[in-house]
């Protein structure tokens, strides 16, 4: 039984990995088909770093997740501590909006955001207002309940008295809440901008809504490429990203594995 | 205890002060929610509500959308879903159970492995099942070295389910995992000790705690795989259209956000009454674990 | 010994319309060993954090040094806390974290070092210095908790249940620890527990609470032989609490029979409850005492057998170092002494009756106490 469903895993894994497997070895295809290994080469990649188009897209991308996750970040960690002082029902009424992104299909969440800037682009007579701005904006606010989701868990998971404490030998609350709260949450603020910033980065349905078009990201861009035959210097930009993703996550693993261990060896004292 | 509630918690200690900081850590994200996502939900129904061309207020976009042609292909977006969360259920339930039965370094691994592919463009992703499937694709191409087909693999709603399963996979696997990685092992040993074979033992107390897990994995399926747009166009057929291409088209090729508003209004309040009945379903101690 | 430091005035607590604290006046002297004790729920704890600054009053006066502070935030005030479950923080190490408020107060290093490695000594955790939390034990914790409050040098300590997460053992020896500290450094203590022992054993003065309400203010002795009421009797210690009319000084009638006693000041006939400590009853043969009765149940209990005896109905819980079977027919013998005259109360009725008593009983208490 427990063999048996190592090998069911084991397919499962080749069914979600086979896809980027065919797009991994389409990056080093000397043909432009990609059921049809002709013979390898690298000329796809020397192809991507001489592309005057697509690295700019994909800084674009980094530009608007790196922005958005930290604006969000803050005003989400800030929000979360607020959220988590208010009266029960107060509380409720606040989760239950920051929900609605995340229950709310992105496609809604997308017309209903490019629907609002137009009519305000419209009521204020802005010409072409779907721009860098309006995607920062869209990016912030589906990123903002991310950040909340993470932080509010390591609040109620907080030692209410901690904060007491510091107050109780010497700190203003201000200083309490940045010399105790603040590196009791930090794991879920941290993780909450990580998750923030790979949402952003991948998004596709929403920017594809509220993008403008002098500033595009990857995968927008992507989405127009694939209604044309596709260059196959795309499949060596996605061995790329594919790379330095893993390489992240195995280091976010190792760094994990590190932490329990410190943790093993401090209890066995 | 009797006087447990009468014991003021540690954080009522709100003077006027500390509640006008509260205040002001909240302020600027409920204004951003406000602006951002009540209003404009405020103006979809505004935009379905009025005419394109007039600007006055109209019934005329909702009852196109309850036409008989838009409600076939919300009856077949639905039904596409449902069938996609359940297969991603069937499927997904074992993986996750082997993962959180492993150390937990292993977990970690399969953990990141499960949810690496959502970090990776899901339209190409997509595409490159076009790859596999289509009559001169890898797998046909494989087949065609037995002798066999080749076979009619894609632009059918086989396709377009596959398409969805493989996409949401991962977000059936991983809220099932937390959850029973979060069972613990005594009460199955419990379970065993009073008699449970292993079968039984799932049936009465794995199972029914996985249920929170399973309810917020086939949300989590369902109200993207309900929405998506991409998948049917690139894998299905005109015979596949999902509302979610409808929507899109409207404002994109069609240039009828009037109608595209009513839509998404329509899908909105169908989705939400789905998720409702759901999680009606499994009992009100799931509220929350919707999202994960 | 007698300056009055802290004063509570009229202090009433009302939270969501109900009234956690009812009146309370209170006064605590510098230097001394004061202990709040009571139930779950009956104030103790409010009445300590709104000492300490972390709530504010419904109504009353907070005074300190004869100066009213209700207004003053905690960390304005010289006061310091030991929390319930240590609040240390797990960030730092043992060290930073007793360094803590020396460093809010910005003092100079090597004040701070001096002050902390004399703080180390006093709750002798030399050597520990760089530690993680989590790499302490309970007890160990305990103490960087208590050394982190009193190397501010505060001029009172509040400590909220600070043993309860210990084992039995360990909870002893921090106890003499406590009481050790804290007249080595001279400071006041206010100490909230649930645990009777523990307050009898380290207590200059006991407050008795419940409801809400101070129930008795008085050493521990005085608590333990002259209880005001029905609560304090039964709550610190076991007591055999009956129905009696006092039939003039130092003659109170119960049972049907008058005894001498040595309490006076009562009206002539009143109603009143007595008290009677199961360890000071003597027992004798049947017909050598003031009653008779039969044994009913026996319990070991390592020093003593606690024996219940049921005189014509009503059953009395009886120590003693004999060992008596159950079914034997046995006299008691009751000196003045022994016996204890309470007004009525509105606890009149609800103690000291041990019918349903089994052995487990006080376990179960103790069990729902922990969980608050």
């Amino acid at each position: 039984m427990k063999r048996l469903n190592k090998i069911y895993t084991i397919l499962i894994f080749l069914f979600l990995y086979a896809p980027m497997v065919v797009l991994i070895v389409a990056s080093f295809n000397t043909g432009k088909d990609i059921t049809h290994f002709e013979g390898f080469t690298l000329r796809q990649y020397g192809e991507l770093f001489r592309d005057s188009k697509l690295l700019p897209l994909l800084m674009n991308s980094l530009k608007i997740a790196l922005a958005s996750s930290l604006i969000a970040t803050v005003m989400g960690t800030a929000a979360a501590i607020g959220i988590y002082r208010m009266k029960p029902k107060m509380r409720a009424a606040i989760l239950t909006v920051t929900n609605i992104p995340m229950t709310n299909p992105d496609i809604v969440t997308g017309v209903s955001l490019s629907l609002l800037f137009v009519f305000l682009g419209a009521l204020f007579k802005i010409n072409g207002v779907l721009s860098m701005w309006t995607l920062l904006i869209a990016h912030i606010t589906f990123n903002l309940p991310y950040v909340i989701l993470n932080v509010m868990p390591k609040l109620s998971q907080m030692d209410p008295s901690l904060e007491e404490a510091a107050m109780d030998l010497g700190c203003t609350p201000f200083q309490a809440f940045y010399k105790v709260t603040l590196h009791e949450i930090m794991p879920g603020v941290i993780s909450g901008g990580i998750m923030a910033f790979t949402m952003s980065l991948d998004d596709f349905v929403i920017s594809y809504f509220v993008y403008g078009p002098n500033f595009v990201t990857l995968p927008v861009e992507i989405y127009n490429y694939t209604k044309k035959p596709l260059q196959p210097k795309i499949y060596a930009l996605f061995t790329l990203l594919f790379a330095v993703i893993l390489l992240l996550m195995m280091l976010m693993n190792l760094f994990q594995a590190r932490g329990e261990k410190k943790k093993q060896l401090s209890r066995s004292h | 205890m009797k006087n447990k509630s009468s014991q003021p918690p540690a954080k009522c200690l709100r003077n006027r002060k500390q509640r006008a900081t509260t205040f002001l850590f909240t302020a600027p994200y409920i204004i951003w929610m406000c602006v951002f996502i009540l209003i404009p939900l405020g103006v979809v129904f505004f935009y379905a509500m009025t005419d394109a061309n007039t600007g006055l207020f109209t019934f005329a976009n909702l009852s196109k959308v309850f036409s008989p042609a838009f409600m076939k292909i919300f009856g077949r977006s639905i039904w596409y879903s449902l069938l996609a969360s359940a297969i991603c259920l069937v499927i997904g339930y074992p993986v996750a159970y082997f993962i959180a039965r492993q150390k937990p370094s292993v977990q970690r691994t399969l953990y990141l492995l499960v949810m690496l592919p959502m970090c990776m463009s899901f339209l190409l992703r997509t595409l490159a099942w076009v790859g596999l499937l289509q009559d001169t694709g890898i797998i046909n191409r494989f087949l065609g070295l037995f002798g066999i087909g080749p076979l009619h693999l894609i632009r059918n709603t086989g396709a377009v389910i596959l398409g969805m399963v493989y996409n949401y996979l991962p977000y059936m696997i991983m809220p099932l995992y937390t959850v029973i990685m979060k069972i613990d092992p005594l009460l199955i040993e419990a379970a065993e000790d009073l008699g449970c074979n292993s079968r039984r033992t799932f049936q009465k107390v794995i199972f029914p705690l996985s249920i929170p897990g399973i309810v917020s994995g086939v949300t989590m399926v369902f109200v993207p795989a309900v929405s998506t747009f991409y998948i049917s166009q690139k894998l299905g057929s005109t015979s596949t259209t999902m509302i979610g291409d409808v929507i899109e088209s409207q404002f994109k090729t069609a240039y009828n956000p009037n109608l595209g508003a009513a839509l998404s209004l329509v899908l909105m309040v169908l989705i939400f009454v789905c998720v409702g009945i759901m999680n009606r379903f499994a009992g009100s101690d799931t509220e929350g674990q919707v999202v994960v | 010994m007698s300056r009055k430091l802290i004063r509570l005035h009229d202090l009433v607590m009302e939270f969501d319309g109900e009234r956690i604290l009812d009146n309370i006046n209170l006064y605590i002297n510098d230097h001394e060993f004061l202990t709040l004790l009571g139930p779950s729920g009956c104030g103790k704890t409010t009445t300590l954090r709104i000492i300490g600054g972390f709530l504010t009053p419904t109504s009353g006066d907070v005074l300190f040094d004869d100066k009213r502070i209700n207004d003053v935030p905690a960390y304005e005030r010289q006061i310091n806390t030991v929390f319930q479950r240590y609040a240390l923080f797990p960030h730092l190490d043992v060290y930073d974290n007793i360094a803590f408020g020396l460093r809010v107060s910005k003092l100079p290093k090597a004040e701070i070092d001096e002050r902390v490695n004399e703080m180390l000594e006093v709750v002798s955790l030399k050597g520990y210095e760089n530690r993680k939390i989590s790499a302490l034990s309970g007890g160990q914790q305990q103490r960087v908790a208590i050394a982190r409050a009193l190397v501010n040098r505060p001029k009172v300590l509040l400590l909220d249940e600070p043993l309860g997460a210990l084992d039995l053992r360990l909870r002893k020896d921090m106890q003499n620890e406590l009481k050790r500290i804290q007249q080595a450094m001279g400071i006041t203590f206010i100490y909230v527990t649930h645990d009777q022992e523990e307050a009898l054993a380290m207590s200059d003065t006991i407050v008795v609470m419940d409801k809400g309400r101070i129930q008795q203010i008085g050493r521990p002795e005085d608590i333990y032989n002259e209880p005001k009421n029905a609560f304090v009797a039964d709550f610190i210690g076991e007591s055999n609490i009956l129905d009696g009319v006092m039939l003039a000084d130092c003659q109170v009638k119960f049972f049907g029979r008058t005894f001498q006693c040595v309490d006076k000041g009562f009206a002539k006939n009143e109603p009143v409850d007595v008290v009677i400590r199961p360890e000071d009853i003597d027992i004798v043969a049947p017909d050598g005492g003031h009653l008779s009765g039969t044994v009913t149940s026996v319990t070991f209990k390592g020093l003593n057998y606690d024996i219940i005896v049921d005189f014509k109905g009503f059953k009395w819980l009886i120590q003693t170092t004999d060992f008596h079977p159950v079914g034997a027919h046995i006299g008691i013998r009751l000196t003045p002494e022994d016996i204890h005259v309470m007004p009525k109360s509105e606890y009149s009725g609800q103690f000291g009756d041990y019918s349903s008593y089994s052995a487990e009983y006080d376990e179960l208490t103790e069990d729902a106490e922990n969980e608050e």
